[in-house]
């Protein structure tokens, strides 16, 4: 098991090594580079070659790839060109949020799609599993932001019961902290829970269709343990892969629904980076959020091993 | 991460449209009777050996019309929305945006820019000379105007326009760099197929909207085709993994041998051999990953970085909405309407053709 997590945390450097490597040179890829594109097509060749000087992009793409690396390592990750705040202070101050709203998005998403997926698999065809049914087929067909813009309208404007701009830090007490982050959440969390739930009914129609289930009935083994010991186990498994994988959704949602509840968060960061041309804050935003789901993934894969006694005993099984 | 599918159960399934897979698992999957893969030869025997088990019709009992009957893609598709409501009533609303994107200027009630009193509700009235006849008329603003004074019922016809394109253009880049990549992986295998896929594993772990985000800023510059290149990039890893896993298993088959036998090249027999023999997956596949790039190109318009900020896309649509949400929530709810009905239609068409191609998800490995 040891070895397993090893592995994995060794390919998730690998993989965070990759997407460095291939920031770095996509943003110098660019024809003139990030200066061009950043004075304007219209920039006197002076302006161009000093305020290259400045950021160092005059330097031969070896030393620089080299010198970005080492500052990866230190933590030292430059200035705004905008504001000339320090990059590092400019994501420490914008990544809580939306962990904030990832994580309260996919518990609550969880906390939906586990118990609809079981109902529908277990009461099949009636009206439960229906509604469970087109509920998730909804969720799957409305873009985060659009779940967001809805239940701002109807709990912001009509009933006036939550908040619908900005972000109270924890700091501030946890009530208004989770009022202020709970419909953001709700809007990442309900796409998140569709595609979770179609899983959950498909494993558990699965699973529940085993010979261990019937062998289990005959032992004369209690429906509850029968349905919670023996098939949730099995049939977890895929939905663990598909929650995983499905955390994209929740990191894509919430950079558009930072902007529905006008949230300073990272996506709003890296969308003004660009919208900016603030290249050093870009790389460093992009790195970031593909470092938390680089990170995420590496622990649901390490949930395997807690769910899956293959993995465990046998190293890996593939 | 996403490597040599590590974990069990770990399959391109899992991934999205897959979540979806088909409620009616369980042992009577095997008897569905418009199943059946009439592309691998269900004649040659010995293929069955082992494959069914206790209490399963063997498969010469369950042979029936599928052998003497060999049906088209076409044929197959129009089979399918004759006996799936939920895909025909899909396939319609999908042709009638298609209709409207097209024949915007035709259809459309106004133009896209003309302008009329700010933030009037739906099924609100304006009168005013609108054809220069000097004689007054009476509109009807079915969905409202907005805070521009532009009459949304036409927006969205117009925004149909960008977002439609959008979406097939990205879909067929997807499609064309996708396919090529997992055609070649597949046909050559070792270190090509090595280097290929660890790219695709690669990129799949990624977020489509990261990734077209971040595409966009290397590229530098908004616009259609930036747009389209970077959500076309970010999907073509599921093309890959599809068409690799086709070619893997038709690679030894005979007409690919008596293709080598009789002389021809690796290209034509990889494009005009084998892929013609793959295709229905990608058709599928296609189908479930329309709906995906309208979606991504919705998000990146509302964020403001999608093509020029004065064209009328659903996503941004929504975005001029977002401000006025307490007095004029209809700007934005109309467009997310418009692309929920899109999207819920493409899924309803793509979940109805992948029961017809009777495509099993899981095994796409």
């Amino acid at each position: 098991m040891w070895r397993y997590i090893v592995k994995r945390v060794g390919h998730a450097l690998f993989v965070m090594w990759l997407v460095a490597t291939t920031v770095f040179f996509g943003l110098r890829a660019i024809p003139g580079g990030p200066v061009r594109t950043m004075l304007g097509q219209e920039a006197t060749p002076e302006a161009v070659a000093s305020l290259r000087a400045e950021l160092g992009l005059d330097r031969p793409l070896s030393v620089q790839y080299l010198d970005f690396m080492t500052d990866l390592f230190t933590l030292e990750f430059g200035r705004s060109i905008t504001s000339g705040e320090q990059v590092g202070a400019i994501v420490a101050e914008a990544a809580p949020k939306t962990f904030a709203i990832a994580a309260v998005g996919v518990a609550l998403g969880l906390a939906i799609a586990i118990p609809a997926g079981v109902i529908g698999a277990t009461r099949r065809n009636e009206p439960a599993d229906y509604a469970a049914t087109i509920g998730a087929f909804l969720g799957i067909s409305m873009p985060a932001f659009f779940v967001g813009i809805l239940l701002a309208i109807v709990f912001g404007v009509y009933l006036d019961w939550l908040p619908i701009v900005g972000y109270t830090p924890l700091s501030e007490g946890v009530r208004p902290w989770f009022e202020s982050v709970l419909l953001p959440a709700i809007a990442v969390g309900l796409p998140y829970a569709a595609g979770v739930t179609r899983m959950m009914r498909s494993s558990l129609i699965e699973t529940l269709n085993e010979g261990y289930m019937r062998t289990a009935l005959a032992k004369g083994v209690g429906s509850q343990v029968r349905l919670y010991k023996h098939a949730m186990q099995n049939a977890l498994i895929p939905v663990v892969t598909v929650a995983g994988i499905q955390l994209a959704l929740v990191l894509g949602g919430s950079v558009t629904v930072e902007l529905v509840f006008s949230i300073q968060g990272l996506g709003r960061v890296l969308v003004n980076s660009i919208l900016e041309r603030n290249y050093p804050v870009t790389q460093i935003a992009i790195l970031l959020i593909s470092g938390v789901f680089v990170f995420m993934n590496l622990l649901v894969d390490i949930a395997y091993t807690a769910i899956d006694p293959r993995i465990r005993v046998g190293g890996e099984s593939a | 991460m996403t490597d040599q599918s590590g974990a069990p159960g770990r399959s391109d399934s899992a991934r999205r449209s897959s979540a979806d897979a088909d409620p009616e698992v369980g042992p009577d999957a095997e008897l569905r009777p418009d199943g059946g893969t009439d592309s691998t030869p269900k004649a040659s025997f010995g293929l069955y050996e082992g494959e069914f088990g206790p209490g399963e019709v063997p498969p010469e009992y369950e042979v029936d019309e599928r052998v003497e009957e060999h049906r088209t893609t076409a044929q197959r598709i129009v089979a399918t929305l004759r006996r799936d409501r939920l895909a025909l009533a899909g396939a319609v609303i999908v042709i009638t945006f298609l209709f409207l994107a097209v024949f915007a200027p035709y259809v459309a009630p106004h133009g896209p820019e003309e302008t009329f009193g700010f933030m009037q509700g739906p099924l609100s009235e304006s009168t005013g000379d609108f054809d220069g006849d000097g004689a007054m008329e009476t509109t009807t603003h079915y969905l409202g105007t907005d805070s521009f004074g532009h009459d949304i019922l036409t927006r969205i016809i117009y925004g149909a326009r960008v977002s439609m394109l959008v979406a097939l253009a990205t879909v067929a880049v997807a499609f064309s760099i996708g396919t090529t990549l997992g055609i070649v992986a597949g046909f050559y295998g070792g270190w090509v197929d090595s280097v290929i896929m660890r790219y695709v594993d690669f990129q799949w772990a990624f977020p489509e909207i990261i990734l077209g985000v971040a595409i966009i800023a290397m590229m530098g510059g908004l616009g259609v085709v930036n747009v389209v290149l970077a959500i076309g990039i970010a999907f073509i890893d599921d093309f890959a993994r599809i068409i690799r896993g086709e070619v893997l298993s038709i690679r030894e088959e005979e007409y690919v041998t008596a293709a080598r036998a009789v002389g021809m090249g690796d290209i034509r027999i990889m494009f005009k051999e084998m892929l013609p023999n793959a295709v229905a997956p990608l058709i599928v596949q296609a189908t479930l990953m329309l709906p995906l790039a309208i979606l991504a190109e919705a998000s990146l318009s509302f964020l403001g970085l999608g093509v020029k900020p004065t064209t009328p896309t659903w996503g941004l649509l929504i975005a001029d909405g977002r401000q006025f949400i307490s007095q004029a929530p209809w700007i934005s709810v109309m467009p997310g309407l418009a692309i929920m009905v899109v999207v819920l239609a493409f899924n309803t068409l793509g979940d109805g053709l992948r029961d017809a191609f009777d495509i099993d998800q899981t095994e796409v490995e």
